[in-house]
C-alpha cells in the first residue's frame, strides 16, 4: 500500500533558521498521526510543507506516491484546519464550508447540499446563515473542520486545532475528532504540543525537537521505550537518574548503586535511567529489592492529588518523585520517614542524550 | 454579575466622565460652529436668495431660481463633466494604487516605511507649485513633449485638455488612495489567503473571492477620499485645464467673484456639498473602519 505521506530527507530553512532538519517520515493511509513537540520545534512548518504552503529547501515529499515538492496548495489532495481557524469573516457559515467546492466549479445545488451535510456532520445544523464572528471558539473550530472535510481530502492536516479551547471542550472534541477519523478512514496529521492529547488520540506519534525528528512510534512505544532523554522527559513525567553503562545489562548510578537495566549502549556511555513516578514504589529500608534495585532516601514532601499521592523522596544526590494510588487503608508515609525506592524489573528505560 | 443593574456609583462616574469630556471639547466645538457650520449655513441661505441689479444679494423674497439655473445646458454640462472627470480620476487612482498598496503590504517593515515616506514626499512641497511644475513638464516645449518627439511619437499636446486635468488630479490625489488601501490590505489576515489556496482556489480565484472583498473598506475609503476633492477641485483644472474645460470649482469662483451672482454660486456649492455628504455617509458606513 502506498503511504499517504512520504517525507524523505526534508529540510526547511528560513534564511539562517533551520526550522525542519533532515526529516524522514512515513504516514500510512487511514492513520491518526500526531506530531508532537515543544513550541518552535518545526511541527507547523512540516505540516505547511505537506499542505504546500511552504516548500522544502531540500528533500522529497510525496503524497500517495506523487512528488509534490513545489506543487501549489490548490493542486494537492489535502486540506488544513488552521491553528486560528482562518474562517472567512465576510462569508456566512454555508459559504465558508462551500468555498472549496465552489472554487472547484462544483454546481451550486450540489455545493449547497454537500456543505449542509458537512455542517450537519459537525453538529452545527441550523446555523448556516451565521457569520464566523457570531460563533463561539468551539463552533468556529467545527466550521473549520467541516470546511476542510467537505472537499474529501485524502489527508487532513490539523494544526493544534484544540489549542484555543478550554479543557472540557477540548476533551470532548478529542473524542469526536478521533471517532470522525475512524469513520472517514482518512489520514489525520495532527499537530500538538500537548503530550497527553497526542497519547490519547493517536495511532502513531512523531516526537520533534529543534527541527529534528527524535522518535516515531505508537503511544506505547514512545512512553515505554523512549529513544532518548528528551523524549523520556517530554512524554509524561519521569525521574532521570544519571549513570554510566557498565555492561549490556547493568547501569551504575552516580552513587555507585548497580541497577539491572538492559541497553545496547557501549560500556562507559553516560546515560540516564528513566523511572516513571507510577512505576516506582516506596518500601521500608529493609526491603529486598526484587532484582531491579533499591535506593535509600527520605520522604521530603507529599503532594495530595486526590486520586493519587506524589512523594518527593530525597536521595543522597538528587530528589525523585514516586506516585502512589490513593488507596483507602494504606499507611501514609510522612515527611522525614526513611524509605527505600524500589521498582519491578524492566520498569526503567535507559536513555542517552 | 452579568445582567445585574449597573451600580449607582458607576452610573455617576460615567456621567461625570462625560461632563468633563464635553468641557474639554468646548473650544473645538466653538471653533467648528464659528468657522465651519456658520459659513455653511450662510451659503445654503444665500442659495435661496435673489441677485439684485447691482450685483448684490437681496436677503428677501426667497426662491429656487438659483437651483433652476442648474438645469441650464451650460451648467449641466459643467456638472456632468466634473462628475465624469472625478469618477475617471478615482478609477485611474484605484487601478494604480491597488497593485502598489498590495506590493507595499507584502514587503518587510523597513521597505514599507521607506516606501510610505516616498508616497508622502510630494506633500512636502506646495500643491500649487506642483501643479505649475506639471504645466512646465507638459508645455509645448516641455520635457515630455520633447521626449515623445525624439522617440517619434510627435508632439505632446495634452496641456489645457481634460486629459491634463485628470493627469494632474491623479498625481495629486493618488496618495489618498494608496494609504487607506495599504492600511486595509496590511491588516488583512494572511492566513485567510492561505486557507483559500488550501481549499483549492487558484491565485486569481483567491483574489476575487477573498483578498479583494476583504480590502473593500479600503477601496471605498480611498475612492471617496479621491472622489470628493476631485469633484470640487479648483487649482488643478485652473492651471492644467483649458478655458474649454471649466469645472465646478472654477464655475463657483466665477459666479461669486466675476459674475457676482452669489445665489447661483451658493446653489452649486450646496449641491456639491450634498453629493459629498452622501459620499461621506457611504464612507462611514462601509469604509470608515480603515482610517
Ligand atoms: N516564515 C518564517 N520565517 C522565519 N522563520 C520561521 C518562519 N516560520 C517558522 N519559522 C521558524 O521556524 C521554527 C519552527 O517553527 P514552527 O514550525 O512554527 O514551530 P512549531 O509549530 O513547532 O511551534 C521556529 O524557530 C520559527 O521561528
Ligand atoms: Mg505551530
Amino acid at each position: 500500500m502506498t503511504a499517504a505521506v512520504e517525507i524523505t530527507g526534508v529540510t526547511k530553512r528560513f534564511d539562517d533558521v533551520v526550522a525542519v532538519d533532515d526529516i524522514d517520515l512515513t504516514i500510512a493511509d487511514g492513520e491518526f498521526f500526531a506530531m508532537l513537540g515543544p513550541s518552535g520545534c518545526g511541527k507547523t512548518t512540516t505540516l505547511r510543507m505537506i499542505a504546500g504552503l511552504e516548500f522544502p529547501t531540500e528533500g522529497s515529499l510525496q503524497i500517495f506516491g506523487e512528488e509534490v515538492g513545489t506543487l501549489p496548495p490548490n493542486k494537492r489532495p489535502v486540506n488544513t484546519v488552521f491553528q486560528n481557524y482562518a474562517l472567512f469573516p465576510h462569508m456566512n457559515l454555508l459559504e465558508n464550508v462551500g468555498f472549496g467546492l465552489k472554487m472547484k466549479g462544483v454546481a451550486k445545488p450540489e455545493t449547497t447540499q454537500r456543505a449542509l451535510a458537512a455542517i450537519e456532520l459537525v453538529q452545527l445544523g441550523g446555523m448556516e446563515k451565521r457569520r464566523p464572528n457570531q460563533l463561539s471558539g468551539g463552533q468556529q473550530q467545527r466550521v473549520a473542520l467541516a470546511r476542510a472535510l467537505v472537499n474529501e481530502p485524502k489527508v487532513l492536516l490539523l494544526d493544534e486545532p484544540l489549542g484555543a479551547l478550554d479543557l472540557k471542550l477540548r476533551q470532548e472534541m478529542q473524542g469526536e475528532l478521533k471517532s470522525l477519523q475512524r469513520d472517514l478512514g482518512v489520514s489525520f496529521v495532527f499537530v500538538t504540543h500537548d503530550q497527553e492529547e497526542a497519547l490519547t488520540m493517536s495511532d502513531r506519534i512523531a516526537v520533534m525537537d529543534q527541527g529534528k525528528l527524535l522518535q516515531v512510534g505508537t503511544p506505547e512505544e514512545i512512553y515505554e521505550r523512549p529513544a532518548n532523554r528528551f523524549v523520556a522527559d517530554f512524554i509524561g513525567q519521569t525521574n532521570l537518574l544519571e549513570g554510566t553503562v557498565a555492561d549490556a545489562t547493568t547501569v551504575v548510578l552516580e552513587n555507585g548503586t548497580r541497577v539491572a537495566a538492559a541497553s545496547d549502549h557501549a560500556a562507559g556511555t553516560k546515560v540516564a535511567l528513566s523511572l516513571r513516578p507510577e512505576r516506582a514504589n516506596l518500601a521500608t529500608r529493609d526491603a529486598a529489592p526484587s532484582d531491579g534495585a533499591g535506593i535509600d532516601g527520605t520522604v521530603a514532601g507529599i503532594t495530595y492529588l486526590g486520586n493519587a499521592l506524589v512523594y518527593r523522596v530525597a536521595l543522597d544526590w538528587m530528589e525523585v518523585e514516586v506516585r502512589d494510588e490513593n488507596r483507602p487503608n494504606a499507611d501514609r508515609l510522612n515527611a522525614g520517614d526513611p524509605v527505600r525506592v524500589i521498582w519491578e524489573p524492566g520498569a526503567v528505560a535507559v536513555v542517552a542524550e | 454579575m452579568t445582567a445585574a443593574a449597573t451600580p449607582e456609583f458607576e452610573v455617576a462616574n460615567e456621567r461625570n466622565k462625560r461632563r468633563r469630556g464635553l468641557f474639554m471639547a468646548l473650544p473645538a466645538y466653538l471653533y467648528l460652529i464659528l468657522f465651519f457650520a456658520l459659513p455653511l449655513i450662510i451659503v445654503v441661505v444665500y442659495s435661496f436668495a435673489t441677485r439684485n441689479r447691482f450685483g448684490g444679494t437681496d436677503l428677501s423674497g426667497w426662491n429656487l431660481e438659483a437651483y433652476a439655473k442648474l438645469g441650464e445646458p451650460i451648467v449641466r454640462d459643467i456638472l456632468f463633466r466634473s462628475l465624469w472627470l472625478a469618477i475617471l480620476t478615482t478609477i485611474i487612482c484605484l487601478l494604480f494604487a491597488y497593485p502598489f498598496a498590495y506590493f507595499l503590504a507584502t514587503r518587510s517593515q523597513i521597505v514599507r516605511n521607506l516606501m510610505l515616506v516616498f508616497v508622502m514626499i510630494p506633500f512636502w512641497s506646495n500643491f500649487l507649485v506642483r501643479n505649475y511644475a506639471w504645466r512646465v513638464l507638459l508645455g509645448n516645449d516641455g520635457p515630455v513633449s520633447r521626449l515623445t518627439e525624439n522617440i517619434g511619437l510627435g508632439e505632446t499636446t495634452i496641456l489645457f485638455t481634460p486629459t491634463a486635468v485628470v493627469l494632474g488630479l491623479v498625481y495629486g490625489f493618488l496618495p489618498f488612495m494608496i494609504l487607506p488601501l495599504y492600511a486595509s490590505i496590511e491588516r488583512m489576515d494572511w492566513s485567510l489567503i492561505e486557507a483559500s489556496r488550501d481549499l483549492g482556489a487558484t491565485g486569481i480565484q483567491t483574489f476575487r473571492n477573498v483578498t479583494f472583498p476583504l480590502s473593500l473598506p479600503g477601496v471605498i475609503a480611498g475612492s471617496i477620499l479621491v472622489f470628493i476633492p476631485s469633484l470640487g477641485a479648483y487649482v488643478t483644472p485652473e492651471i492644467l485645464g483649458g478655458a474649454k474645460t471649466t469645472l465646478l470649482g472654477s464655475y463657483i469662483v466665477t459666479q461669486f467673484l466675476t459674475a457676482r451672482n452669489w445665489p447661483v454660486g451658493a446653489s452649486v456649492s450646496t449641491v456639491l456639498m450634498v453629493v459629498m455628504l452622501a459620499a461621506t455617509l457611504v464612507y462611514f458606513r462601509k469604509g470608515g473602519r480603515t482610517l
